[in-house]
């Protein structure tokens, strides 16, 4: 049965039925919904957890180190300058394999400061060691929180993920969503069973100082398991398949690449508009196509070039920026083509930063440039006329 | 810049409509603090107001000196930088109970340890505002918020003590509905060398008020004037009985050397 759900609301659902022992969090705008909907079902006893406020998104991330330490499924949720703070922590968290499942409702970081939507506040985690997924809609947010919980928690991963999903587009959005039943659930997302944890009767010590001789081999460990992600995450979306009924991409989706010359390489809400572009288009008999990202870390590289390996003229649509270099999608699909034969032409967009309009024009304008000089890192929408004082070079 | 001796000097007339509720506390706690400036005369160039993130914090859009915004938390911390590179500043941070006491905890603790020369305003509206109503480490226990709809589980905290104790000069406690003491407070908190504190009760009718049954402002205005106690009494209620009574009164007003003070002296006698 569908229900026209809020997207927070939808996500504190879908973490409902996911049975959580542990839950912490600390507000923050536009997360604050899905937790206040959190605090809600535990107040009206709908969801037997331990729900704990604390006094900033340094100590949540730490509790829930603290509850899955124990081997308790936890969860927490932020956002931009709360994420950020919880750095620290979640590296900390990636480095002692905790299998923690976060949602980072998607905003700009300070200065100056914003409340609105963009994606460079997942980006700065983009090297914990988190695994992330981003949404393009409501459902994709229910669908791959449930199988993050899956993800996370399989004894051959044990990382935390990080489901993203843009603020205020898709957190305030309402949309009729299917949430499985809790039975469904349970047959698809087995109990917790850490084989290492904080346990009275076995002692282990957890987190201690590792020099030289053993560091490396930690971080390497990572790496080789997000790579092992790669052929564990099919896997994992057959059951969620299967126990579902329903559809889920777990990599990226292709759209409309079949023939297509030129494509738009997009991540999380902004899809959708840009498919759109590509239906109008391809009715024009243009050949175009998009190509949704959803696994950012790790990054299936291998499958990416085999979806993108015929198309020779891609755009990249970065809704953040490494400052001091493009965007940092746009890097990556470079280096994915480097040395490879017939490399694409590669252009790189910026847009969306806090919240800034991305319309069906400016995908149409970005598909058109693609046929002209390759660019590195276009702004696009952007107001010169506010560019102030020193920085405005004319 | 010429010495101002009205308060409305200090307002920013051309920001306002300002963006806080009808019945919000802010505004006058605010005033307070202008009326503070005009009676000492102290330049607008010589005084800095650090905000919080937070909805108490928009104060920092609406004053005609300089005004500074970092981020949730640090305005504290901020403040002893801008301290310590700018003596003569005369610094003032205004910020909620949250900004000051959850998050920014840590700070408050050492800046009032160290005595460093600030005023730090904390705006109690016993709530976090501008996140929508949820509870913060001021909410008194068993209240009701957007985190906590069976009651809050733990205690409100007492900041003037744990101020107090960690060594700040002036310590004072108030409601915005004792305009009178609040606005001597807040005077007499600048006038004080070294670290300074005044809690200010102020009312969210929006959040705390609504979760509470305190709906309008006047509600919470006379829930103010019942609740709030004389120091003396107060301090005789047991930890129980405090969470529904906010305390009225000086707690601290010493002159021990502040830290910059403390920091040339040592450096002089090496
Ligand atoms: C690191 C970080 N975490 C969370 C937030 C979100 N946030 C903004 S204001 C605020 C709390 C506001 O409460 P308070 O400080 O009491 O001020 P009030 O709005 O009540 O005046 C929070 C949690 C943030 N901006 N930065
Ligand atoms: S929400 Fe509360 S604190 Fe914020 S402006 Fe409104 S009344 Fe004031």
């Amino acid at each position: 049965m569908k229900d026209f759900l809020e997207g927070s609301h939808a996500v504190a659902h879908a973490v409902k039925i996911c049975k959580p022992g542990v839950i912490s969090a600390y507000p923050i705008t536009p997360q604050t919904h899905i937790v206040e909907n959190l605090a809600e079902f535990v107040a009206s006893g709908e969801l037997k957890t331990e729900f704990i406020n604390v006094e900033s998104e340094h100590s949540a991330a730490s509790v829930v180190l603290g509850s899955l330490a124990m081997g308790v499924r936890s969860y927490t949720a932020s956002s931009s300058q709360g994420l950020l703070l919880m750095e620290e922590v979640l590296y900390n968290i990636a480095g002692l394999r905790l299998p923690l499942v976060i949602t980072c409702a998607n905003r700009a970081v300070s200065a100056p400061l914003s409340i609105w939507n963009d994606q460079q506040d997942s980006e700065a985690l983009r090297d914990a060691g988190v695994i992330q997924l981003y949404v393009e809609n409501i459902q994709e947010a229910v669908d791959l929180h449930l199988f993050a919980f899956r993800l996370a928690e399989d004894p051959r991963v044990l990382l935390p993920v990080m489901v993203c999903m843009d603020g205020f587009v898709l957190t305030h959005a309402y949309e009729a969503v299917d949430i499985p039943e809790e039975s469904e659930v349970d047959s698809f997302l087995p109990p917790l069973e850490l084989r290492e944890k904080l346990d009275t009767e076995n002692p282990l010590s957890m987190g201690i100082v590792s020099d030289a001789r053993f560091y490396m081999e930690t971080r390497y460990a990572i790496q080789e398991t997000m790579k092992e992600a790669i052929v564990i995450m099919p896997e994992l979306k057959k059951d969620f398949i299967q126990i579902t009924g329903r559809n889920l991409n777990v990599f990226f989706e292709s759209y409309k690449l079949e023939e297509a010359q030129k494509v738009i390489i997009c991540r999380g809400s902004v899809s959708g508009t840009v498919k759109e572009v590509v239906d109008e288009m391809r009715d024009e008999g243009h050949k175009v196509g998009a190509l949704k990202l959803i696994s950012y870390r790790p990054f299936p590289t291998e499958e990416l070039y085999r979806a993108l390996k015929n198309i020779p003229l891609i755009g990249v649509l970065d809704r953040a920026i490494s400052l001091g270099s493009s965007g940092p999608m746009y890097t990556e699909f470079k280096a994915l083509f480097q040395g490879k034969e017939g490399t694409p032409k590669i252009s790189g967009f910026i847009g969306g930063l806090g919240q800034r309009d991305i319309t069906k024009k400016h995908v149409r304008e970005m598909f058109e440039k693609l046929d002209g000089e390759e660019i590195t890192c276009e702004f696009i929408n952007l107001n010169v006329e506010y560019l102030m004082g020193a920085r405005k070079y004319t | 810049m010429s010495i101002s001796q009205d308060y409305t000097d200090y307002i920013a007339w051309d920001r306002l409509p300002h963006m806080w509720c009808p019945g919000c506390g802010n505004g006058i706690a605010l005033k307070g603090l202008a009326l503070a400036l005009a009676k000492q005369g102290i330049p607008r160039h010589k005084v800095l107001m650090a905000t919080g993130i937070g909805c108490s914090g928009r104060a920092g859009s609406y004053v005609s000196f300089h005004s500074f915004d970092g981020t949730h938390g640090r305005t504290i911390a901020f403040c002893t930088g801008i301290n310590v590179a700018q003596p003569d500043l005369k610094i003032v941070a205004f910020l909620g109970d949250g900004d000051c006491g959850a998050i920014g905890g840590n700070h408050l603790l050492h800046a009032a340890r160290r005595n460093n020369d600030l005023t730090v305003l904390e705006i109690n509206n016993f709530t976090y505002g501008m996140t929508g109503g949820q509870f913060s480490p001021t909410t008194p226990a068993h209240s009701f918020s957007s985190t906590s709809k069976h009651g809050k589980v733990d205690y409100g905290m007492d900041m003037c003590y744990l101020v107090a104790e960690a060594g700040a000069n002036y310590v004072a406690s108030t409601t915005v509905y004792h305009t009178a003491q609040l606005n001597k407070f807040i005077n007499e908190a600048i006038s004080t060398r070294g670290f300074s504190f005044v809690e200010i009760a102020s009312p969210c009718p929006t959040y705390y008020g609504r979760h509470n049954n305190l709906r309008s402002a006047p509600e919470m205005m006379e829930w103010f004037k019942e609740r709030a106690l004389p120091k003396e009494k107060y301090d005789e209620l047991t930890i129980e009985e405090k969470q529904k009574y906010i305390m009225r009164g000086r707690l601290v007003q010493r002159d021990r050397e502040d830290f910059l003070t403390m920091y040339m002296n040592e450096l002089n006698n090496e």
